[in-house]
């Protein structure tokens, strides 16, 4: 219930009502685009988007950007780790 | 997925938790006890098993499960409302699937369909307006649950209502409020908690701001986590950064889904159907203060506690049950006397065993978890089962 799922807005079905069409994984359902919707963002800019649908209302756009600077944090730390067990290795090769 | 499968890298999250580790024994007080961190959302709770993260990390960090699992926070009576409107000849009762098994004193409302009540489960609430719009001659009653994340949808369904002039559907509200809830839970003399992991999708409605207090007031480091297990490490390596630097703030690790003011349109919609009640019944944990919202005087014709006579008893756990311990962090799902003996996903007991976000089904559909440390018979049992 809590949960939601990502799906991507393919179609408007009804721009006055709010009511768009939403593939997640395949499934296409209805669903309401009130919640990103407004003056910058009008019914038909949400064609082609990724958002999060929670029981049958799109309440939030993926912000790309955003999981890219997550994703780009994360890779960072891998990168240290990486980084910080060559190190290691490399101590352990010269005391061994 | 889009940004699913990006946050299941099993070499990343190695690596996370690897960081984590380096950052435990740069926290002092880790050396007295471990460290106490309580996921609020049942959402975490859920991918914190089932994705194992507890192995990952060293033994000074331990999850407490918080109370943010809808359904597992019903006390009995509510369910027993629930019945009572459903078993009325004219009424069709709409509820999502997660509140079907939740048992009452009596009925669930699964048994209660079973004797002839007309109970539908939903995936929406429109589709619940789409009902009553079928049956104009039948009363359709939509059970509103859930924290800030569902408010929206079930006030714009209701926005929706007014503005067609429907007549024959209405709300039986149990919405409930985080910002109160958290408070009473730092409050808790039974706790002493490092820090939050905060629920995503609430936050994505609510915003960032409103977990202030906790930072500025109670000096507890809080970061907004998503829901993939890269997700639940980077906020959980977050919160153990701030301890380990002595700060305590709000940080964001669920940017792609959470700006810091929230959502504009879903807190309009919340503003105009709901206000907040004196105060909320919740299982396990009493009752807390404004923790519950109901409908405005303005929406009078679609509450459904307005509408019927709602019995409205309040009735008491089965004494063999502990879920209100497990859902203030007391005791863990195994070290509950009926846990995966008498009380099981097929057959619950208590509401945390019913949803798939309660700590109690958790630990029982993913009971590979800590086999070593539980220690009692029947969990053990449980755990070999599940495992096996």
């Amino acid at each position: 219930m809590c949960l939601g799922i990502p799906g991507r807005i393919v179609a408007l079905s009804d721009a006055e009502s709010r009511l768009a069409v939403v593939d997640v994984s395949g499934v296409r359902r209805s669903v309401n685009i009130a919640c990103i919707v407004d003056e910058a963002h009008p019914p038909e800019s949400c064609v082609g988007e990724w958002v999060l649908v929670h029981v049958g209302f799109a309440m939030s756009r993926i912000d790309a950007e955003e999981a890219e600077r997550t994703l780009a944090l994360l890779h960072e730390l891998g990168e240290a780790q990486a980084e910080i067990e060559a190190m290691r290795n490399s101590a352990a090769a010269r005391a061994g | 997925m889009k940004y699913v499968d990006e946050f299941r890298d099993p070499a990343r999250a190695r690596a996370l938790a690897s960081e984590i580790a380096g950052l435990v024994p740069r926290i002092a007080r880790t050396r007295e006890r471990p460290l106490q961190i309580m996921e609020v959302c049942g959402g975490h709770t859920h991918a914190i098993f089932r994705y194992g993260i507890q192995q990952l990390l060293p033994d000074a960090v331990e999850f407490v499960h918080g109370p943010g699992c809808p359904v597992c926070v019903l006390p009995m009576g509510r369910v027993d409302d629930c019945v009572a409107l459903a078993l009325q000849p004219q009424v069709i009762f709409t509820t999502f699937g997660d509140a079907m098994r939740v048992p009452g004193s009596r009925l669930s409302l699964l048994k209660a369909k079973a004797e002839g009540a007309d109970v539908r489960m939903v995936y929406s609430p429109l589709d619940a307006l789409a009902i009553a719009r079928d049956n104009p001659a039948r009363e359709v009653v939509f059970f509103g649950l859930g924290f800030e994340t569902t408010m929206p949808s079930t006030a714009m369904t209701l926005i929706a209502a007014k503005k067609q002039g429907l007549r024959n559907f209405s709300l039986f509200c149990n919405h409930i409020t985080i910002i109160p809830t958290i408070k009473a839970i730092l409050d808790s003399p039974d706790l002493h908690l490092d820090g939050f992991l905060g629920p995503g999708h609430v936050s994505m409605v609510i915003g960032t701001r409103p977990y202030r207090f906790i930072a500025e007031h109670y000096k507890r480091p809080i970061a907004i986590a998503g829901f993939e297990p890269l997700d639940v490490l980077q906020a959980l390596w977050m919160v153990l950064k701030q301890l380990a630097e002595n700060r305590c703030e709000v940080e964001n690790q669920y940017g792609r889904i959470v700006p810091a003011e929230g959502n504009r349109q879903a807190l309009a919609a919340i503003a105009e159907v709901f206000e907040l009640r004196e105060y909320f019944e919740w299982r396990g944990l009493g009752s807390i203060d404004h923790s519950g919202v109901r409908l405005r005087a303005s929406y009078a014709d679609y509450d459904a506690e307005r509408k019927f006579c709602i019995p409205n008893l309040k009735i008491a756990d089965p004494k063999s049950c502990q879920c209100g311990e497990v859902l203030k962090g007391v005791l863990k799902p195994h070290q509950c006397k009926v846990f995966g003996s008498a009380c099981t996903p097929e057959t619950p007991i208590g509401s945390l065993m019913v949803s798939s976000e309660g700590a109690c089904a958790a630990y029982y559909n993913y009971g590979r978890i800590a086999r070593s440390q539980v220690v009692d018979t029947t969990g053990l049992r449980a755990a070999v089962k599940v495992g096996a």
